[in-house]
């Protein structure tokens, strides 16, 4: 494969592994100021992290592998998936392997990963983290397959650079109320799987109302550097999904040097407004009581179904 | 083609030897010697099944055996198939037994009942896909039904509820075979002829109607053999009472068993039907993987939730079953292949997991004689292995990569996915309820696990026998590992399965689709394609690992990792009572869910004896009670007490009126015969 | 829409940054490069010095600005504001509380009562001054201590 596809797929790793505190910090400097603050700056959560690696690293005594395991599972789970989902280019050397639902099971596995050290602990926040995130995650998986069947039935497959790439060339799938609802079911999910406001509160102190906060209490110095970069790395990656999957203009479709910088340029213009409107979002929205979170979920979930229907009737397969 | 006779033959010989010995040896030998032949019997039909996938067949028959009906018996690449993953439970788990019960006295599952059952137990699972002609098959059926259950009750000295368990057990297996003998009776009346070959040539002959009640009598029957709802309930009474092996051959072995039985009967013998029929199926099989894993989830005993895992899993491959009839209805061969074939994969991968599960379950219950979540924990300090070797089979269950529950069940999504160009309104609308019931079941199987993995294993111990818990003797261990490695082959290379695959989906007259490929997984429908390459997965996450892992090592100051006091709010050291249990960790899903669940919560105040307003006492209860059992079976068990009760009235004691009896009998017969023929 | 108004009427409420304070930053503050994570301790106090830090971290004060951000655990923290006189339940607490942060950390103490027990001293429940249980890196006098003068002795821990 030629080296401009290697280049796109090492491009989408570094974007998303060191774009993603460059998002986080942009995202709350836009509420800061929209509270009337004046904000720490972009670059802070560089800052944080850089401090975070060269602290202590703890290992609490009667925690075990899952709980040393877990950060670095988390990353390497966000890692590959940032390398398959085309971000940067459809024509990389792995567009093959880029499957959709692998994608969703990856990232899937990085939050059974934290859960599972979340258990691991011992204590009752690590277990109560766990417990919550894994009913959340629970019942957004039925959500994300049905966006995910949803959007591969107008391009006939799961395989996402054919997707994005169909996408790119015919337009008006996606401003078909198939692909409005698709996209409306998978912003909701795509909230819950990344704990944001109205699911999650990601920057309360109170653990009665955590669910991934309460999971990683017990992390320390480079871990709970891995786990933030994490966390950001996920919200990263799933902004850039939705942007690749319903605003694809712009992703290199064929290998050539100009078409990167063209789409590396695009997709940080796409992933900044995108955090900017969700920053906004949350300035307005409060977080909803965990047993209500269901109830939102399942709105998204009839969105995911009402989606697949219409894609199917109104292609005229019938 | 002489292999597949001579495996058979061998693995009968072994089969009697080791009944034999299970009789005559004394416990010492008994145990090691019954368990060895056990286990050669699982290699010589492991290996008739791989010839047999290979491209092999036979078929022979001996009209003395049986008599009045003789005996028929063919072997094809479908028949070899669960051969092939029957015996390669029974080795592993014949190896894992030994261990099990040496040591343990010769009562349980050393005693000589139940080793003398093992073999021959162990050798049905292996014939019954040999079976090929009706009274074969039922004679077969029944074996295997009596000889596991003697097996299920081999520890009922020791617990009333496994008499309970058996009693549940024996009737509805016996209730199954009822239904069977009579859908199978109609279907070889109409079709003249018992053996499967004419059944197949007379099938067509058959009137639709005939047709469809002999499909709904023998799937009744398949469905409640492999655990499907709502026939489903022995499944979580059986497996937690049985001693471990057995658990394990039942949930990896014995349910397949009524997946072949379907879809032998179903595809092969009736060759194909309407889609009534298979929607029907889909239904069964959506329902039941929901409502499986939701108990799952629910139950804090280990192996009542592997049990109701084992319910999900046979629901998602009835759901592949079901869309391949389905598919095949409307034409469609190719995806009807495709949807065959990932079911069929899936018995394959299940059997794998959950024979390591359960086998990993009973090294726990061995080593601390519970098996309530709520009182294990810590057991990864003192069981390393047990509990590496459930995590990786829990992967598995949980169908994620990289284990191998997730390429079947990826499979399976492309079939359901891809159903959409098949046309026609009913599968427009089954077809994303299939998806969206497969992905729920996927994610509340990821929290079932989740808890089971988490709560049971690690942390710290909860109680005093997890804390004295040690790790399992060695032959367990070897029995573990061997399914272990089964498990990652699966993981790693399924396309070794990938031509075998496609000759058992073609001996059931759909065309091999290509679908499993050496390596990677393609599958191909008209000119589009998806494909999964599990080993590049598991290098690339290997290698995001290493990079995960290194990155910060590069960039932090060298300090030395210190182990501190485990952050418990500054209040005082955090007991293990402190942490969350399997009942706590499953409350929120419970909330979510209870108008399915419906739980009982018992609340019960005693006040002090002097004053009615101090309390003295609360005692909370709360019980997920099995809902469909309470609306289904209760009330079907109280009327036919009632009846039964009712009944008694007829046998009233006097003379005079069984003679009116009599009488009116003779009455009504001379009345019929004179009017009627 | 009417919060959206409020927001455009509002503006920006944040004062606007006073001049860097002189003394000088603190050695062990130089390995957080502008980045320190609080973690709050009350080990006895009336509250009223919990108001000044809540008021600290308002948009009128904006500590945030300087890369001083509150977090739930000591195992996330940095810096231990301490506030009040250490009672006797709360001695152990401390100590478990700022054993648990790992190094670099530093402990300040924010008020009167936790410099020196303040109105408190000698009363009963009392067990001592914060320095008394933990050894305490930085002090902001005052009952309560202005906001300003909490989100100065911050400044001098980032160094922004």
């Amino acid at each position: 494969m030629s080296a401009v596809g290697y280049t796109s797929v090492a491009g989408q790793v570094l974007v998303v592994g060191g774009g993603a505190p460059l998002l986080t910090g942009w995202m709350r400097q836009i509420r800061a100021r929209l509270e009337g603050r004046a904000g720490a700056g972009v670059l802070q959560p560089w800052r944080d992290l850089r401090k975070l690696l060269r602290k202590e690293p703890i290992t609490p005594v009667g925690t075990g592998p899952a709980f040393r395991a877990a950060p670095a599972l988390l990353v390497a789970t966000t890692v590959v998936a940032a390398a398959l989902v085309p971000l940067l280019s459809t024509d990389t050397p792995v567009r093959g392997h880029a499957d959709l639902v692998l994608v969703v099971a990856l990232i899937a596995l990085g939050t059974m990963a934290l859960a599972l050290a979340g258990l691991d602990t011992g204590t009752a926040f690590g277990g109560m983290g766990a417990s919550r995130e894994m009913t959340v995650a629970a019942l957004v998986e039925p959500t994300i397959l049905l966006s995910v069947f949803a959007l591969s039935i107008p391009a006939g497959t799961t395989n996402i650079p054919a997707i994005v790439s169909g996408a790119v060339h015919e337009p008006a799938r996606l401003t078909s109320p198939a692909g409005l609802l698709a996209t409306a079911a998978l912003a909701v999910a795509v909230l819950a799987e990344t704990g944001r406001i109205p699911v999650d509160n990601p920057s309360t102190h109170l653990e009665l109302t955590m669910i991934h906060e309460a999971m990683v209490l017990e992390y320390a110095g480079p871990d709970l550097a891995l786990v933030e970069l994490g966390a950001q790395m996920r919200l990263t990656l799933l902004l850039g999904l939705l942007s690749s999957l319903f605003v694809p203009w712009g992703i290199a479709t064929s290998a050539s040097w100009t078409a990167l910088a063209v789409a590396l340029v695009l997709l940080a213009a796409k992933l900044c407004l995108l955090g900017a409107v969700l920053a906004a979002a949350e300035v307005f929205w409060a977080k909803v009581r965990l047993f209500r979170v269901p109830e939102l979920i399942a709105g998204s979930f009839l969105l995911a179904l009402l989606a697949v229907t219409a894609s199917y009737f109104l292609s005229g397969a019938s | 083609m002489s292999a597949i006779p001579a495996a058979l033959a061998t693995a009968t010989g072994l089969g009697g030897a080791g009944a034999l010995a299970g009789v005559v040896l004394p416990y010492r030998l008994r145990v090691p010697v019954v368990g060895a032949l056990t286990a050669g019997v699982g290699v010589s039909g492991c290996g008739a099944g791989v010839a047999a996938l290979g491209g092999g067949s036979w078929a022979a028959t001996f009209p003395g055996v049986l008599p009045l009906a003789g005996t028929y018996l063919a072997v094809d690449a479908l028949a070899g198939l669960f051969m092939a993953v029957a015996g390669a439970v029974v080795a592993a788990v014949a190896v894992y037994g030994i261990g099990y019960a040496t040591g343990h006295g010769a009562h349980g599952l050393g005693s000589r009942t139940a080793q003398t059952a093992l073999p021959l137990f162990a050798l049905t699972l292996v014939l019954v896909p040999v079976a090929a002609s009706v009274s074969t098959f039922l004679v077969l059926w029944e074996l295997m039904a009596l000889a596991s259950l003697l097996l299920v009750l081999a520890e009922h000295a020791e617990r009333a509820s496994v008499r309970l368990a058996g009693v549940w057990y024996a009737v509805m297996t016996h209730l199954g075979l009822v239904l069977l003998l009579a859908g199978f009776a109609l279907f070889a009346a109409d079709a003249g002829g018992e053996s499967f070959a004419a059944l197949r040539a007379g099938a067509s002959a058959v009137s639709p109607t005939v047709r469809g009640l002999v499909f709904v009598l023998t799937a009744l029957a398949f469905t409640s053999k492999a655990g499907a709802v709502p026939l489903h309930a022995w499944l979580p009474r059986a497996h937690p009472e049985a001693p471990s092996p057995v658990s394990a051959l039942m949930s990896a072995a014995m349910v397949n068993l009524g997946i072949y039985g379907l879809v032998r009967t179903g595809l092969d013998l009736l060759g194909g039907g309407p889609a009534w029929w298979w929607l029907g199926l889909m239904a069964m099989g959506g329902v039941s993987a929901v409502y499986g894993i939701l108990q799952a989830a629910m139950t804090s005993d280990l192996k009542r939730l592997l049990a109701y895992s084992t319910s999900e899993n046979m629901g998602l491959v009835l759901i592949g079953v079901g869309a391949s009839g389905l598919f095949a209805a409307y034409g469609d061969r190719l995806l009807a292949a495709l949807a065959l074939a990932a079911g069929l994969l899936h018995v394959v991968n299940h059997a794998a997991f959950k024979a390591l599960l359960f086998c990993a379950a009973g090294s726990v219950l061995r080593a601390t004689g519970v098996r309530d979540l709520d009182r294990l924990g810590g057991l990864r300090a003192r069981m390393p292995a047990t509990a590496g070797l459930f995590a990786f089979a829990a992967l598995g269950a949980v169908a994620l990569p990289p284990g191998n529950g997730f390429i079947s069940e990826w499979l399976l999504l492309q079939s359901l996915i891809h159903g959409l160009q098949v046309p026609g309104v009913a599968v427009a609308v089954v077809l994303p309820l299939s998806v969206a019931l497969i992905a729920l079941s996927a994610g509340i199987a990821a929290a079932a696990f989740v808890k089971a993995l988490g709560v049971g294993f690690f942390a710290r111990p909860r109680s005093e026998e997890a804390a004295g818990a040690k790790e399992a003797p060695a032959l367990m261990l070897v029995g573990m590992a061997l399914l272990g490695a089964a498990c990652a082959a699966l993981a790693l290379v399924p396309g070794l399965l990938g031509d075998g695959l496609d000759r058992a989906v073609a001996a059931v007259g759909l065309p091999g689709g290509g679908a499993v490929s050496g390596g990677a997984l393609k599958v191909r429908i008209a000119d589009l394609s998806a494909s999964l390459a599990p080993l590049w997965v598991v290098a690339a996450l290997t290698a995001a690992l290493m990079l995960a892992i290194g990155l910060p090592r590069l960039y932090g100051r060298r300090r030395r990792r210190t182990n501190a006091r485990l952050w418990d709010c500054g209040g005082g050291a955090p007991t293990p009572r402190m942490a969350y249990t399997a009942t706590s960790f499953a409350e929120p899903l419970q909330r979510v869910f209870d108008d399915v669940l419906a739980p009982e919560q018992d609340v019960d105040v005693t006040p002090v004896r002097e004053s009615a307003y101090l309390v003295e006492r609360v005692r909370f209860q709360r019980r997920v009670p099995d809902r469909i059992e309470h609306r289904l079976y209760e009330p079907l068990l109280r009327t036919i007490a009632g009846t039964g009760q009712a009944a008694r009235r007829l046998a009233g004691g006097s003379v005079h009126l069984y003679l009116g009896y009599g009488f009116f009998g003779l009455v009504v017969l001379l009345l019929i015969l004179a009017v009627g023929w | 829409m009417g919060l959206l108004r409020k927001i455009r009427d509002t503006g920006r409420v944040a004062e606007p940054a006073p001049p860097r304070p002189e003394a000088e930053q603190l050695p062990a503050a130089r390995e957080f490069g502008g980045s320190v994570q609080v973690r709050c301790v009350d080990a006895g106090s009336c509250n009223g010095c919990e108001i000044e830090i809540a008021a600290a971290f308002n948009p009128v004060y904006d500590a945030e600005r300087y890369g001083a951000r509150l977090v739930a655990s000591p195992r996330h923290a940095d810096v231990a504001l301490v506030t009040g006189p250490v009672t006797r339940n709360m001695a152990e607490p401390l100590r478990r509380t700022v054993a648990a942060m790992p190094e670099p950390r530093l402990v300040v103490a924010v008020g009167d009562c936790a410099i020196n027990c303040g109105e408190f001293s000698g009363g009963y429940g009392v067990e001592g001054a914060v320095s008394d249980v933990v050894p305490v890196d930085l002090q902001v006098p005052g009952c309560p201590p202005e906001p300003g003068e909490i989100v100065a002795a911050l400044r001098r821990v980032t160094g922004r």
